[in-house]
């Protein structure tokens, strides 16, 4: 039987796919190993930069040493407690909000959706709001903006996931509830301002503007236990996500329970974003940029986008911090601004190279 | 063995009732083809019987087990759907999309079992040369052998198809009837399709069941229920229904022109 070939890809023994297939997921390992080793090579880097001088040797030999012994010198102690806190909290918002992004995407099958289009982040803003003009909260201290801006962005996905039991777990919905918190939470936080007191107003501006630098250890291990429990579950439900691509019906009939599937990882989406933006405020695009260029590379499969989006999440956040951090010094900017404009360049890439329509 | 008992099934959107009192039975190494007009209700048959939908009244039975009663996954084992619509939101190779139909039977990781039933599925529909391809990069022909291939990977019991050849040319519609054909008699399971071209379902279906507006008109072997009248009757066309070579024909003449309402 003669078959015409196509012209791009010349496999068409089983033994040609059978390689091609195994090279092909060798190149997604590839790529994932790749953006470790630049996620080690930039947090070196960042280390470094700062009025204190550190080379980036001595930076490796302190993080190293540290690992065993508790820090003493002024170097030592620079680098551990000064800023390798906020370094490791760019890693792991980079991951938990790329993470989250790719999930919500497939949830609501929209590759344009990230952790915030179902209104958390105006959630986590109010909370936050609340606590810093009111000082009203579900805790003391400081940590009652953190506790009430992530008891709020929770909240709003349980109102949401209590829609979606009533009304069936499906992408409409979920969007046109969150769209719905989206606007109440900005109107309330919106009330709020406008009777506030004029330096609260500014600080719960200022708390918006996504910044690493409120990072300390105890935060950061309240956020790496948030992700490693969001993380694994995610992976489990991963080639389930896949599925709900091809449609609700092909996937119930694969055998996937859609309803409990997509209200599970929007549940755990939520969280992780939740747990990431308590502590930075809002960081956008990182959730909606890193999906993108991962499936670029290495397509759509779940199994492998979601760590490898993790990863190029935590490349994207630390280079975008060091940025922010070096382009007006001594002055920091926060590094929400600056991820806010890497959507440009996205969109305008969309705009003109997307091969199909996608909405 | 496999028997597919429809008992008395009522279905209705929240708009309007569609289905009312449709009854069934599909045996082992049966294919069944199910016709009629456009809205008749032939999708929505499929789907209650992939508990897609779920029926207001009535039952449905595989081999004795009530549908309703068993899980989301036993079924998935047991019956694989192909829609009538096929998209694809986020681009995946047609492997991994193939590879898709092992799901029910695991969970996550993949073995060598599974990507040999694949890469043999791909070879019986002649669509090796696409397995690397994006499946949103395929032509509508292309797609609908993809989404055969995956319910075939499936080796569910039951396959229903709706309208499986509407995007094929001749030839992919010959080459797609005859492995269904052959599946269903060699794995001896059955299948349901859902088709409008009369002729390709005279020639591969061992009954044919004609719906109209929501209820079977008429069920039986192909040269019992393709007959001028029937197709006078439900679909309102005037056509000629001949036999040559032991195969049944059907030529449409012209379609009866409606009555102006008054
Ligand atoms: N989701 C829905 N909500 C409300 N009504 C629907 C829905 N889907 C189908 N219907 C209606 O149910 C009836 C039967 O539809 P169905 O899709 O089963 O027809 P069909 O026989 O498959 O038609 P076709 O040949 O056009 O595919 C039609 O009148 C249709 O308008
Ligand atoms: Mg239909």
């Amino acid at each position: 039987m003669t078959r015409n070939r196509s012209v791009s890809e010349k496999v068409t023994t089983s033994d040609e796919i059978r390689t091609y297939y195994k090279r092909f997921i060798a190149r997604k390992l590839l790529f994932m190993a790749l953006l470790i080793i630049l996620i080690g090579l930039i947090a070196g880097v960042a280390t470094t930069l700062g009025s204190y001088q550190i080379s980036v040797t001595e930076v490796y030999t302190i993080i190293w040493h540290g690992l065993f012994h508790e820090p003493e010198t002024t170097k030592e102690l620079v680098v551990w407690n000064l800023r390798l806190p906020s370094i490791v909290m760019g890693i792991l918002a980079g991951i938990g909000l790329a993470i989250a992004g790719t999930t919500m995407q497939s949830v609501v099958r929209n590759p344009l959706a990230s952790p915030y289009t179902l209104g958390i982040a105006s959630a986590a803003g109010f909370g936050a709001a609340l606590a810093i003009i009111l000082g009203r909260g579900f805790a003391a201290g400081q940590y009652l903006i953190i506790a009430n801006a992530f008891i709020f962005a929770v909240l709003s996905a349980f109102i949401i996931y209590g829609l979606s039991r009533y009304r069936g777990a499906t992408p409409e919905t979920m969007i046109l509830a969150g769209i719905a918190l989206m606007y109440l939470f900005s109107a309330m936080t919106g009330i709020l301002q406008y009777f506030g007191e004029q330096t609260a107003v500014a600080e719960v501006v200022f708390w918006m503007f996504g910044s690493l630098g409120r990072a300390t250890w105890d935060k950061l291990l309240f956020v790496f236990i948030i992700l490693a429990i969001c993380i694994p579950l995610l992976m489990l439900k991963s080639w389930d996500l896949n599925t709900l691509s091809a449609g609700d019906e092909s996937a119930k009939s694969l055998g996937v329970n859609v309803d409990q599937t997509r209200v599970l990882c929007f549940i755990l989406a939520s969280i992780m974003t939740a747990g990431v933006i308590c502590f930075t405020g809002t960081i956008g695009f990182i959730g909606l940029v890193a999906p993108h260029m991962c499936r670029l590379v290495i397509g759509g499969d779940n199994r492998y986008l979601i760590p490898a989006s993790g990863f190029l999440g935590a490349v994207i956040l630390l280079a975008a911090d060091t940025v922010a951090r070096r382009i007006l010094a001594p002055t920091i900017l926060p590094v929400g601004l600056l991820t806010s404009f890497l959507g440009v360049p996205l969109f305008l890439y969309l705009i003109l190279r997307r091969k199909r329509e996608y909405w | 063995m496999v028997t597919l008992i429809v008992k008395d099934v009522a279905f209705g959107y929240a708009s309007a009732p569609v289905l009312a009192g449709v009854s069934l039975e599909v045996g082992t190494k049966e294919i069944v083809a199910v016709l009629g007009p456009n809205g008749a209700g032939k999708s929505t048959l499929l789907k209650c019987i992939d508990r897609i939908l779920h029926p207001q009244h009535g039952s449905i039975l595989l081999d004795g087990e009530e549908i309703s009663q068993m899980s989301r996954l036993e079924l998935a084992k047991k019956i694989g759907y192909i829609p009538q619509s096929l998209a694809h939101a986020f681009s995946i190779t047609v492997f991994d999309a193939v590879l898709m139909g092992r799901r029910p039977h695991i969970s996550w990781r993949t073995s060598e079992e599974d990507t040999e039933k694949v890469l043999d599925t791909l070879k019986m529909l002649h669509i090796e040369d696409l397995a690397m391809r994006d499946i949103n990069e395929l032509s509508g022909g292309q797609m609908q052998q993809v989404f055969i291939a995956r319910a075939l990977v499936q080796e569910p019991d039951v396959l229903l198809l709706d309208e499986p050849t509407s995007n094929l040319d001749i030839r992919h519609q010959l080459e797609v009837m005859h492995t269904i054909k052959s599946i269903v008699r060699k794995h001896e399971i059955s299948a349901i399709m859902a088709i409008h071209d009369l002729n390709l379902a005279a020639r591969y279906a061992d009954k044919i069941v004609l719906m109209n507006g929501g209820g079977i008109l008429s069920v039986g072997n192909p040269a019992t229920v393709i007959t001028p009248e029937n197709i006078r009757l439900v679909f309102k066309v005037d056509a000629d229904v001949y036999e040559k070579e032991g195969k049944l024909h059907v030529v449409p003449l012209r379609a009866i022109v409606r009555a102006t309402q008054g």
